[in-house]
């Protein structure tokens, strides 16, 4: 009898199992290697010696990580996914699909017909890796993350795309006092999210499925979600006994096909391949010697302000709190800046316990001796802790760290901070805040991702850091967001790197993230003269080193670096100049109280999930809203273009002025219709079509076409019409009409008049991928509309074909089209003019949304117009604005119609002292890679600040909160000087 | 040392003086077709280096001078260029830049711009970039793609086509390593002296070339062995440069597969037509349709001739532009051109239909038009060609071998698998009870 051995080393377990003849499993083992996949490997089979010493086996090796083992020893391997197939045939034969979540990959097969693999593309989360990453978050291990998530009461939309997405939606909630249990559970199904929608790619999940690896073997929560979402039953949905180790399984099947060996030379093999050192791509040390460390030190630990004893100080003081993503930072200082208390604590997911516990204290510490004048919060637990503790002053995060920075630095002109969640940036001209850079979804990779990396292997955070200080070969593990990261970090250490250049690498990459990345500079002279680094990430110093080298500049690290947003705080508190401080006394805090509830919001079809927290006393506050209708305030009512235009375009639908005998013609109410939608209107009412609208879009209606979607790094708008489509199919129109583009409008402001390719050919990629439209008669035609004459000769010969119109009616509905399209171009000019008026009348600021028509949109918007209305702007939208400037050469090529109305709408705003721009990019977009650049320049050319918002398909709206209110601080200190 | 001229846009031109003195620097996509049109330019009069330069640093210099979002295929060759002019021993002030420029709706037709602005960054703004493109688009006083020099670019895109196709063919099998690469560099060597010596730019010449190259291919020993046949298509230059799909093609031979790579000239061809269907969707002038017709049948005449001698030959053949068009009905509309358009998918059909079901879709990530004619139609070819066998691979600088690698591997089994269950298919069920 021959046994065979199957090891299946992923990303971060070793699973190792041996079969005899009968396939019955005669041991198997399931462990963590810790980067140490190697030896890892080698301990387990030495603990099986005994069974296997003096034997030949077969033995075979699989997973991620195994393909570097397996070459590096010259044992055998087989692809992983290969291996489960092959085990699930064996041992589950009547299985329809296979779902199996591994460390960092996830994998789905599907038996019946022709099978068919496939593995998670490169930027895919939502796998073992990502719920360690979010157990870390939440500062649980992993088994009570499962715990919780089986006491949930309701589910909040969490991005599944990737970790770092899922990251900025959490944090909110867990800021704003959402429950732990409700938050776990949504992990969850964000994991299930991504898995459905990123894996099946238009094939259906269906008949009897089997779950498979570690997560979905340990994780109850995650099991539950899975069986819930696609509706399975206790037949339907199988969870094998060993379903952790059944890659192993499947690779000691597999191992049926190759020779056998004797199981000595094989482990020996193994063993003295750990040696073997392959080439890794390394960097310069970050420092030479000791003596290089020590001089380093003492010159950063220069900038210290003075420390006072706050057991003997008498006189006022001033509270500062920065109730970050992550930490908690309280400061109390004397009116000089002396510091009496710090502060700098993880918030364990409830920042508002803690800043009770240390309020005591503080009122403890100070006795009758000192008095507090003052108190301030910032950060993204502002609006939370403001309220619990009756705060005087909230203030923008951007600000209180240029106050603090100023303080130790009075010319500095270059801020970083990178903190847990968040790497803020921004430049100081002439004394204001002049442009901010906040890192965008993609980029996070800030202080909690080494904290997740340095947990992950096995260390604390200080210690990871102090690792990486003298190792003299640092890994190049790029500079991308955490699930590349993770990727190059298990190449890395399939190289052969240490722990100890890992960390190094680790720290490397998050500056370059940062200088290339967040603040897109070539050289350290496009950041300042006196840069100032911050955040608790800077206090690692292997991370400023990397800095300092990566920019060839020494910078300024105050010795408070971690605390300075909170020290910001406490000096703007000072500022005040107030008598007395309305902040809880005591006494107040004794009866202190505070409860969380979620409730879903239905005063509109956005359905918030709003957190009521309740305090005592009966103050109260509500978080995550979008507008103040939850509040019980009225809702603001200033002029808002992008409502109005959204408001306009819903009509376009009915009969118009024909009768409708021809049908009932369908269009979906996404992408490029938001400008061509009046055309098609007024085209097939002339024609005595019925147009029907696809429904508004929303949330839901993305779920329902989310199936079908091919790419899954393409932009949420192209995504919604997947929905859109299959609404129409089901509300059984006659046909659905949505023409393929290549080319726009010709407005003659740009070199050419492009659509982007996602807008012009979604239709082809629908028709491809959507199974409702097999039955639905689908029209994508090409069409240009920019030569009139030619357009009428096409239209006519296409509505011959289509529906044996007569050439005359045709050219009618031709002309019919092109006016009530101008009408609507007009009807937006005109709207604008008379905004612009009602601003300048009450004296209000405005600001021009520049995106694409379709960020209208409140579900890709998530509500920005209103947020920027309820701030006290005046809202337009660049097509309002582009016809108000002509042609001029840029130094891009100007080639897409909708993005040359946004050069030309920021041409137009340098011009006007009360307009400033805020730019929408959709995360994926390709184009505005090139437009955002481009905008930049042409507003700091012409004086104007710069404010990108990224948005995706969920909505964080606490990064834009930081954005406008940094702008409008920034408009503040500008109109005051 | 020549004066830097300026036309009425501030664009700095590539002057007369310039050709004589300066050396241009351009990308390689694709080694052998690149080779040769670096001799042709030589010819020419131009002084051309094409980069051969494949290490980190490239992508590092990319990432500091291009917006980070930006495709990669951008990224890299930008990184390219700056790293050679800074790195690559040229005086700065005697290197001009070649770069192409298709000028159709994807972020491609940016890259000159990109180029440019990099350049500033890095100050280099002194340093000219030419832009190679058909399209009439920024001229130059130094430099013009004349109607005999894009004669003679098309005679050596069909030898590089021709030269890669059997090379590929025989490569996996050659019992002696090494015997296809010298095969393959002593007829680059014999092509450019036949070029200098103004001989084999006649169709006729061509088509004697052909055989006797075919000839010399088909003598080197191989083995008889089995390989999997795994078709490459994709954005174009991931697709061609081993500096954009990390060694692709190295990798699939290393892991016992033959790959199977369709050549330039459809890609042209395409360009070509697009003008032509242009003219038929939107209008236009009649002229420039008849021109493009006329430029295109030439090209595709070339092509034939390809395809015939090759027929002659054990080799496989590719089908003609043509037939690649007919396939790809009731899949993407003739106006879907944007990026690699229709041609793309056509490609993927034309190796399904050549017994080549097993295929690598190469892009940059987040490549806007591969979202449609890549991705987009993976779900309907695998409805409609059960045993078709695609998995797309997403390059980036941040994407790591060991990731795509693995991917690979996994096609590579399903592979297998599948050719497996298509035999027990072909055999009923219970014939060998």
């Amino acid at each position: 009898m021959i046994l065979r051995v199957g090891i299946d080393i992923g990303s971060t377990t070793v699973k190792v199992v041996v079969l005899d003849e009968n396939n019955k499993l005669l041991f198997r083992s399931y462990e963590r290697h810790y980067s140490k996949a190697r030896e890892r490997a080698c301990e387990t089979l030495r603990s099986i010696e005994d069974m296997l010493r003096g034997k030949d086996v077969r033995l075979v090796v699989t997973g991620s990580a195994g393909l570097g083992v397996a070459k590096a020893a010259g044992l055998d391997f087989v692809q992983e996914v290969y291996a489960t197939a092959a085990a699930v045939n064996a041992y589950i034969p009547d299985t329809d699909a296979v779902i199996e979540l591994g460390g960092e990959d996830a994998k789905i097969i599907f038996f019946g017909g022709a099978l068919e693999e496939r593995m998670n593309g490169s930027c895919a989360g939502g796998t073992g890796a990502f719920i360690d990453q979010m157990a870390t978050l939440m500062n649980v291990t992993v088994g009570e993350l499962d715990e919780l998530s089986l006491k949930h009461e309701k589910i909040y939309p969490i991005a599944s795309r990737c970790g770092v997405f899922a990251k900025s939606d959490i944090q909110p909630i867990l800021n704003q006092g959402g429950r732990k249990e409700d938050v776990a559970a949504s992990i969850f199904q964000a994991v299930v999210d991504q898995t459905v929608a990123g894996l099946t790619q238009g094939r259906e999940l269906k008949g009897r499925i089997v779950f498979l690896g570690g997560p979905l073997h340990f994780l109850m929560g995650l099991r539950e979600r899975f069986v819930d979402t696609l509706q399975l039953d206790a037949d339907h949905a199988v969870f094998p006994e060993d379903g952790d180790c059944f890659a192993a399984m499947g690779a000691a099947l597999c191992a049926s096909d190759y020779a056998p060996r004797p199981f000595d030379e094989l482990l020996r093999l193994l063993e003295e391949s750990r040696t073997a050192v392959s080439v890794v791509d390394t960097m310069p040390p970050l420092f030479q010697s000791q003596a290089d460390y020590d001089a380093f030190t003492a010159r950063h630990n220069a900038s210290t302000p003075p420390q006072l004893d706050i057991g003997a100080y008498q006189g006022d003081a001033y509270l500062g709190i920065d109730a970050g993503s992550t930490t908690t930072k309280i400061v109390l200082i004397a009116p000089d800046g002396g510091l009496l208390y710090t502060y700098y604590h993880s918030n364990l997911g409830n920042p508002v316990a803690i800043v009770l516990e240390q309020l005591r204290e503080i009122y403890r510490l100070c006795g009758e001796r000192v008095k507090i004048r003052g108190s301030a919060v910032t950060g993204y637990g502002e609006d939370l802790i403001k309220n619990a503790f009756s705060c005087d002053l909230g203030l923008v995060e951007t600000v209180a760290h240029y106050r603090a920075a100023a303080h130790f630095n009075p010319d500095v002109d270059f801020i970083i901070d990178i903190g847990g969640q968040d790497m803020k940036c921004f430049k100081i001209r002439n004394g204001a805040v002049d442009s901010i850079m906040l890192n965008e979804a993609c980029s996070s990779g800030c202080g909690s991702f080494i904290e997740t990396f340095a947990k992950a292997l096995g260390y604390d955070i200080a210690q990871f850091a102090k690792l990486g200080l003298f190792t003299q070969k640092p890994v190049n593990l790029g500079s991308r967001c955490t699930v590349f990261m993770n990727s190059s970090v298990k190449q890395a250490q399939k190289d052969g790197a240490s722990v100890e250049d890992i960390s190094a690498g680790l720290s490397i990459s998050i500056v370059k993230n940062a200088i290339y990345k967040v603040i897109r500079a070539a050289s350290a002279d496009d950041l300042g003269r006196h840069i100032v680094v911050q955040g608790g990430t800077f206090h690692n110093d292997a991370v400023l080193r990397a800095f300092e080298q990566e920019l060839g500049r020494e910078v300024t690290r105050p010795a408070i670096a971690g605390i300075m947003g909170a020290f910001g705080a406490a000096l703007a508190a000072r500022d005040l100049g107030l008598e007395r401080s309305s902040l809880l006394d005591e006494g107040a805090l004794a009866s202190f109280t505070h409860s969380a509830k979620p409730v879903t919001c239905n005063l509109c079809t956005n359905h918030c999930s709003l957190t009521v927290n309740s305090f005592d006393g009966g103050r109260r506050f509500i978080s995550g809203n979008r507008c103040s209708r939850p509040l019980g305030e009225k809702k603001a009512q200033l002029p808002n273009l992008m409502t109005y235009k959204y408001r306009s375009l819903r009509r376009y639908c009915g009969k118009g002025q024909g009768d409708g005998s021809r049908g009932r013609i369908g269009i979906p109410f996404g992408l490029n219709m938001y400008e061509n939608l009046p055309f098609w209107f007024g085209f097939f009412t002339a024609l005595n079509f019925e147009v029907v609208l696809s429904p508004e879009s929303s949330r839901k209606l993305y779920i329902k076409g989310q199936r079908t979607i091919p790419s899954d790094t393409v932009c949420y708008p192209a995504k919604l019409l997947h929905g859109h489509v299959e609404a129409l199919a089901e509300a059984g129109v006659d046909a659905i009409w949505y023409p393929c583009m290549s080319y726009n409008n010709d407005e003659g402001i740009g070199d050419n008049h492009y659509n982007c390719p996602v807008v012009a050919y979604y239709p082809e990629l629908l028709a491809a991928n959507v199974p409702s439209l097999k039955t639905t008669r689908f029209l994508t035609p090409y069409v240009g509309l920019w030569r009139r004459k030619d357009f009428e000769k096409r239209a006519v010969k296409l509505m011959e074909e289509e529906f044996s119109i007569p050439c005359r009616e045709t050219r009618n509905a031709v002309h019919n089209a092109y006016s009530e399209y101008q009408s609507y171009l007009w009807d937006v000019r005109t709207m604008g003019e008379q905004y612009i008026e009602y601003a300048r009348e009450h004296g209000l600021p405005i600001v021009v949304v520049c995106g694409r028509p379709y960020h209208i949109d409140p579900e890709i918007n998530h509500g920005i117009d209103e947020l920027l209305t309820s701030f006290g702007f005046v809202v337009l939208t660049e097509d309002a604005l582009s016809a108000r400037e002509g042609y001029a050469p840029r130094k891009v090529l100007n080639q897409w119609t909708f993005q040359s109305r946004m050069y030309n709408a920021a041409r137009y705003v340098c011009t006007q002292p009360d307009m400033q721009v805020v730019q929408l990019v959709s995360f994926g977009c390709g184009t505005d890679a090139i437009t955002t650049d481009e905008m930049r320049s042409i507003l700091e050319d012409g004086g104007k600040l710069y404010t990108q918002l990224k948005i995706d398909d969920i909505s964080n709206l606490g990064a834009v909160k930081i954005r406008v209110r940094s702008l409008m601080a920034a408009m503040e200190e500008r109109a005051r000087r | 040392m020549a004066e830097l001229k300026y036309d009425k846009d501030g664009r700095l031109l590539f002057t007369k003086e310039m050709k004589e003195e300066y050396t241009i620097l351009m990308p390689q996509m694709l080694p052998v077709h690149f080779g040769m049109f670096r001799q042709l330019l030589i010819l020419e009069g131009y002084k051309v280096d094409m980069l051969t330069t494949n290490h980190r640093g490239i992508v590092d210099e990319g990432l500091k001078y291009v917006h980070n979002d930006t495709c990669y295929p951008a990224l890299l060759v930008i990184g390219q260029l700056i790293d050679a002019i800074k790195h690559g021993g040229y005086d700065p002030h005697r290197v001009a830049l070649f770069i192409t420029q298709t000028g159709g709706g994807c972020r491609a037709s940016n890259y000159i711009h990109l180029l440019r602005k990099a350049l500033e960054k890095a100050g280099l703004e002194f340093v000219p970039v030419i832009s190679v493109n058909l399209s009439g688009l920024e001229k130059n006083p130094g430099f013009s793609l004349t109607l005999p020099l894009v004669r003679k670019l098309i005679y050596g895109m069909m030898y590089g086509d021709l030269l890669v196709n059997a090379a590929n063919q025989v490569r996996p099998y050659e019992l002696s390593p090494g015997d296809t690469d010298r095969t393959l560099d002593k007829w680059q060597e014999a092509l450019i002296h036949e070029f200098q010596a103004g001989r084999g730019m006649s169709r006729k010449q061509m088509r004697a070339n052909f055989d006797a190259i075919l000839a010399d291919f088909q003598a080197i020993p191989v083995s008889r062995e089995e390989k999997v046949k795994v078709g490459v298509v994709g954005e174009i230059y991931v697709k061609f440069s081993p500096l954009g799909n990390n060694n692709l093609e190295d990798f699939l031979l290393s892991e016992g597969a033959e790959p199977v790579v369709p050549g330039l000239t459809d890609f042209m061809i395409f360009k070509i037509f697009n003008r032509e269907v242009d003219v038929n969707i939107y209008g236009g002038l009649w002229i420039k349709k008849k021109f493009c017709q006329i430029f295109k049948g030439y090209i595709e005449a070339c092509q034939r001739d390809m395809i015939e001698a090759l027929q002659k030959t054990r080799f496989r053949a590719p089908g003609t532009f043509e037939d690649m068009h007919q396939l790809v009905q009731g899949y993407l509309g003739d106006g879907n051109k944007m990026g690699e358009g229709w041609l793309l998918t056509g490609e993927m059909l034309a190796l399904i239909h050549e017994g080549v079901p097993n295929i690598v879709c190469t892009q940059p990530f987040g490549c806007l038009p591969n979202h449609i004619v890549g991705k987009g139609m993976i779900r309907k070819l695998k409805d409609d060609y059960p045993y078709s066998n695609i998995v797309a691979i997403d390059y980036d600088p941040g994407a790591t071998k060991i990731n795509q690698e693995n991917r690979i591997k996994l096609m590579l089994a399903n592979a297998k698998a599948l050719a497996k269950q298509r035999q027990a298919e072909k055999e009923p069920a219970g014939a060998g009870v």
